[in-house]
């Protein structure tokens, strides 16, 4: 980044106040902001106003009844934060979970990957003014709403995945209105790069704002699509391999800096609207090769008293990056210690680094790219 | 490189004082895990983030645990390489009624909200520490939450903390069976 003069004489530093009652906060965050007229000097976060306390709440629950808990730690992408405790606790306690199941979780999943960043890309177009694209990826993701609500009964806080497996195997017919949503989420993107990634003025406004480096996003631990757009090809499906996600096809995106630098903001937009593609791409093989596993074999054997002695740390790649769940277990029925790591978190930390010398408006702007969602920040 | 390996790398490196008592991947503990003397743990981070060969360059989580039964509070670092594909867990026991430690913010920036986490809920003071403020609490908050012992406060400002139970408080009438069965 460039270096930023700060004029000393008629030095006019303004303390501005943000949040956490703003529109482009993503629900209830806070910033301290101190510019000097348009241009920030330091702009430093103030988090949890959403602390709901997971991990001491997970001390307090069974193992199967934290699950509904850890919906809440990101209300946008709940099967992630599900798939993660749940893996923790079968790598705690050494349960295989059935193909099939596996199967359904990468679809359901996928779908909510979808969802989240539908939700995401929207959020951002919307708050740098934008308002037409945010009711197109609404319409999206009202869809998949509606075909995760029939898998599974809920449309938002899902409840899901169970230890061991999934709750609910699917619907009769589910799969071809599944196929059938994503053959019309494929032309729908194709519409929505022509409206809004590839527009001009969006261009303009975002390509070259708030560039992070691939050196500055490793090191304050950006994960996820933050990541892939500094230029770091990696992903956890990948580079983990766990699941299924090895007998599927599928690219990783990365930012290019195709208008501008690596790791700008328009990078970040970019490489969310393929990493939807690609969620398109594994939805559609997946949906095919479930079916070579026997139906309603969906849950794994499980121990008869869910006790677990040991320690465990399990990693998926959720929509907003690398999600870890890590659990003690000490011989009881509830986890001695349960902790989440998530992509929100570390991710709002770099703020306070990559906020001197930003614009006010660009400031907006770096947040919705980033894609933070307030709970998953304080948990 | 195996976790063995690493750990034998730093061994020869830092000295038998400063990192010990290696546990290799069992039933128990999925991840192996070594400890790391409270004091050495910025130059262990440091030699494992700058030696060829293991390049941990993603500091992923850091938890802190407290075990009032061993009178320890265990600070516990998830590290990852993306060049090498390797993982390790570094353990740090540290006195439960003087729980100090050098920070790891020069090495990783991301220690630095995770410090800020740790120091909130579990109340681990990392010396070193650019801005070592509360995270997701108040400020005038008493107490550090996930510590075994912690005792709820009834009221925060006026604010009650209790709920009274809405069974009892709407007269819900619960069916014998299910009763019986919750």
């Amino acid at each position: 980044m460039s270096e930023v003069i700060f004029t000393n004489e008629m030095d006019e530093e303004m303390t501005l106040n943000m949040g956490p009652h703003h529109p482009s906060t993503h629900g209830v965050l806070r910033f301290i902001i101190s510019s000097d007229g348009e241009i920030i000097r330091k702009a430093v976060p103030d988090v949890g106003y959403l602390h709901r306390s997971i991990e001491k709440i997970g001390e307090r629950n069974t193992y199967p009844g934290y699950m509904p808990y850890t919906d809440r730690v990101d209300y946008v992408a709940a099967m992630f934060a599900n798939e993660c405790w749940a893996s923790a606790c079968e790598k705690l306690m050494g349960i295989t979970v059935p193909k099939r199941a596996q199967y359904l979780r990468v679809i359901s999943c996928e779908l909510n990957r979808i969802s989240s960043h539908m939700v995401g890309l929207g959020a951002m177009a919307m708050d740098i003014g934008a308002v037409t694209p945010f009711p197109w990826t609404l319409r999206e993701r009202e869809r998949v709403n509606d075909l995760v609500e029939e898998l599974c009964g809920a449309r938002l806080t899902y409840n899901y995945h169970r230890i061991g497996g999934v709750s609910f195997d699917v619907p009769k017919g589910w799969v071809d209105k599944a196929l059938r949503f994503l053959d019309l989420f494929d032309p729908a993107m194709e519409e929505f790069d022509r409206l809004i990634t590839l527009n001009d003025i969006f261009i303009k406004r975002l390509a070259n704002v708030a560039v992070i480096s691939a050196e500055e996003a490793v090191d304050w631990g950006l994960v996820g699509p933050n990541l892939r757009a500094s230029g770091v090809k990696w992903d956890l499906r990948k580079a983990d391999g766990y699941s299924v996600y090895p007998e599927l096809d599928f690219d990783i995106p990365v930012g290019v800096g195709k208008h501008g630098t690596p790791g700008d903001c328009w990078d970040r937009f970019d490489v969310r609207v393929k990493e939807c593609r690609e969620s398109s791409k594994i939805l559609r093989q997946a949906l095919v090769k479930m079916d070579e596993h026997p139906e309603d074999d969906i849950l794994g054997k499980l121990p008869k008293k869910l006790k677990p002695e040991g320690e465990a740390y399990a990693r998926v790649e959720s929509a907003r990056g690398d999600m870890g769940c890590y659990v003690i277990g000490a011989g009881k029925e509830e986890p001695y210690r349960c902790r989440f790591r998530t992509g929100s978190f570390t991710a709002m930390g770099i703020i306070e680094a990559k906020s001197p010398g930003l614009f006010l408006a660009d400031l907006v702007a770096l947040i919705a790219s980033l894609d933070v969602v307030a709970p998953e920040i304080d948990r | 490189m195996t976790p063995e390996a690493i750990f034998e790398k730093l061994k020869t490196e830092l000295g038998e004082e400063a990192v010990f008592d290696f546990h290799p991947v069992s039933a128990k503990d999925r991840d192996a895990w070594l400890q790391v003397a409270p004091f050495e743990i910025e130059r262990a981070c440091e030699f494992l983030k700058t030696t060829a060969g293991l390049s941990f360059d993603y500091l992923e989580c850091i938890t802190g645990v407290d075990y009032p039964d061993l009178k320890k509070i265990v600070v516990v670092y998830h590290v990852y390489s993306y060049t090498q594909k390797h993982r390790i867990v570094l353990k740090v026991f540290l006195d439960r009624d003087d729980p100090t430690m050098p920070s790891i913010v020069n090495v990783w920036s991301t220690a630095n909200w995770q410090e800020r986490e740790c120091f909130d809920l579990l109340g681990v003071l990392f010396e070193g520490h650019p801005d070592l403020r509360r995270l997701l609490l108040p400020d005038d908050w008493e107490g550090h939450p996930l510590r075994k012992d912690y005792e709820e406060k009834e009221e925060y400002h006026g604010i009650p903390t209790v709920r009274p139970n809405p069974i009892e408080l709407f007269k819900i009438q619960i069916p014998a069976k299910e009763a019986k069965a919750s």
